[in-house]
């Protein structure tokens, strides 16, 4: 049996007297592809900030590699996030500095390679996400879809063995969310990582899953694969489902078969 | 009544807050600058180099400007009532000391807090709202030692200096005046502007600026940590750093001049 690498027990977290997290409980495995699915608002950056370490959870605990990180101490808080890239949901570049510079400073910081050897491996990485020849322009000069591309450059930088993405295609018209799903798709077949996505669109889900939770009220109300959710009884799950439809205005069972690809 | 008392009560309390929270961060920068480099965390002179710029050489000519009418105006001042005595050479003293003690340090203080200490608080609000801060932090860089650490250090260097050029421009100006208005000679106003001046005039002027500086970077990074929500937040803690570190600067002067007055 393997181990999981990232383990959440018992995560409570709430703002003020809003109850967001009521009592989390998941395991995610080495080098598949996580997705936590839930609507607009239902706490899955909120998780997300667990996850990374930028926020306490009110009550209970996360292990990373079987480091509790709710508890870790600064440092060895850092020596774990130097094993882990996050993509925010607004990119979050260095506005000040150059795309290049941007992908380049994590390597700056905690390598000690020199500079010409950064630089190689700066264009390495952004050739990865198909800005190859980007690394003097300013975040300003990009497109959404590019700034998510170079924030992604940019969260690799390390080779990670963590990468979460924070609703990667958000905000980005449909071919370039589509373009970001391939390349999310690229990626865990280039590299040994263990991702986790968190979205509230479906179309995406079943491109890039393994597995998927629904987040909801709080709770996860479903954890399984891609088949188990398509199969699965459970009434949120099911409107869930048939949420996109009715936006849409397309069918249920069309939609349905064009998730499946049929 | 109970209402103004309930408001004055509660506008304290934040002050305390805000004054507690202020100092933490300084004791945490100050110490980052002052004692972690000994314990094998290097300074990023780099970034401080960049910040050093952006303060002090692009600030040169407007203290500069500032500084000289500054003198001047002193000088006329002095020599308003200096006249009636024939004493006008005393304008030379009058100059000198109070640039040197008082107002180099603080009109270069003030000037760098409404020019440099709100973009302090404007960059680095701007960064919160972008997510760029947690963005430093997921990347296991510690924004206090990444952002911080080199303007306050930045702003050490820069600020003693460019307060040394406020004396200097400012005794010039009343120079200029005492001897194209007031006719005083030369030679005779720069050796008694020479024999005004003690050392530890401007030595205390120095210690106040060191202290002004690390009020100016450390309010305007703590106003740009504390934005919230978008520009709007941006452009009012921009404003409350400006506020706030001039009623500091004051305050602070008001303290080591009662403490130079009484001992040195
Ligand atoms: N800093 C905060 N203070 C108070 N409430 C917050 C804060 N951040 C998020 N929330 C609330 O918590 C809920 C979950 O937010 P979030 O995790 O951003 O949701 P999602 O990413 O799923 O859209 C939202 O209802 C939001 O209003
Ligand atoms: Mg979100």
């Amino acid at each position: 049996m393997v181990e999981p690498i990232i383990k959440i027990r018992d995560l409570h977290t709430q703002y003020g007297d809003k109850k967001v997290l009521k009592g989390i409980n998941l395991d995610i495995y080495p080098y598949e592809t996580f997705v936590i699915l839930g609507r607009s608002g239902c706490g899955k950056s909120t998780l997300l900030r667990h996850l990374i370490g930028l926020q306490k959870p009110t009550q209970g605990y996360i292990y990373i590699k079987d480091n509790n990180f709710v508890t870790a101490s600064e440092k060895e808080k850092n020596d774990i996030l130097k094993n882990i890239g996050m993509l925010f949901q607004s990119s979050a570049l260095f506005n000040s500095m150059t795309v290049g510079d941007n992908v380049a400073l994590p390597l700056r910081e905690h390598t000690p390679q020199p500079d010409s050897t950064i630089k190689i491996m700066t264009r390495m990485k952004l050739g990865l996400v198909g800005l190859s020849g980007f690394e003097n322009f300013m975040p300003a000069e990009l497109s959404g879809g590019m700034k998510k591309r170079a924030a992604l450059a940019r969260a690799l930088a390390m080779d990670p063995e963590i990468l979460f993405c924070d609703e990667p295609s958000a905000g980005l018209d449909p071919i370039v969310a589509v373009g970001i799903d391939n390349l999310i798709l690229k990626l865990k077949k280039a590299f040994k990582m263990t991702i986790v996505v968190v979205t509230h669109e479906l179309e995406s889900v079943f491109v890039i899953a393994d597995r998927i939770a629904l987040l909801h009220e709080g709770e996860f109300i479903f954890v399984g694969t891609k088949d188990e959710m398509r199969r699965s009884e459970v009434p949120v799950v099911r409107q869930f489902l048939q949420r996109a439809p009715d936006e849409d205005d397309m069918d249920k069972d069309k939609f349905l078969n064009s998730l499946i690809g049929g | 009544m109970k209402k103004t008392f309930e408001k004055a009560g509660q506008g304290f309390v934040e002050f305390t807050v805000h004054l507690a929270r202020i100092s933490s961060l300084s004791v945490r920068s100050l110490f980052w600058i002052f004692i972690a480099p000994f314990r094998g965390k290097k300074l990023r002179w780099h970034l401080t180099f960049v910040q050093m710029v952006r303060i002090g050489v692009n600030s040169v000519l407007i203290v500069g400007i500032i500084s000289f009418c500054v003198g001047l105006i002193i000088a006329m001042q002095a020599a308003y009532q200096l006249e009636r005595f024939g004493a006008s050479i005393y304008v030379a003293d009058l100059v000198g000391v109070s640039m040197t003690r008082e107002l180099g340090p603080l009109i270069t203080a003030i000037v760098i807090a409404g020019r440099s200490g709100s973009a302090i608080a404007a960059e680095i609000g701007t960064m919160k709202v972008a997510e760029e801060i947690d963005a430093l932090e997921t990347m296991a860089l510690n924004p206090i030692g990444y952002l911080i650490v080199p303007r306050t250090l930045a702003m050490i260097i820069v600020l003693p200096c460019l307060t040394v050029l406020a004396d200097l421009i400012g005794i010039t100006g009343g120079f200029v005046l005492a001897v194209v208005n007031l006719k005083l000679p030369f030679i005779a106003y720069f050796n008694q502007t020479a024999d005004a001046i003690l050392f530890k005039d401007f030595i205390t002027g120095l210690i106040k600026s060191f202290f002004f500086a690390i009020i100016i970077a450390q309010i305007g990074a703590y106003q740009g940590f504390s934005v919230t929500g978008g520009a709007e937040g941006v452009g009012k803690s921009t404003t409350a750093s400006v506020v706030s570190s001039i009623f500091l600067i004051i305050f602070a002067d008001l303290l080591f001049t009662m403490l130079f007055y009484s001992t040195l």
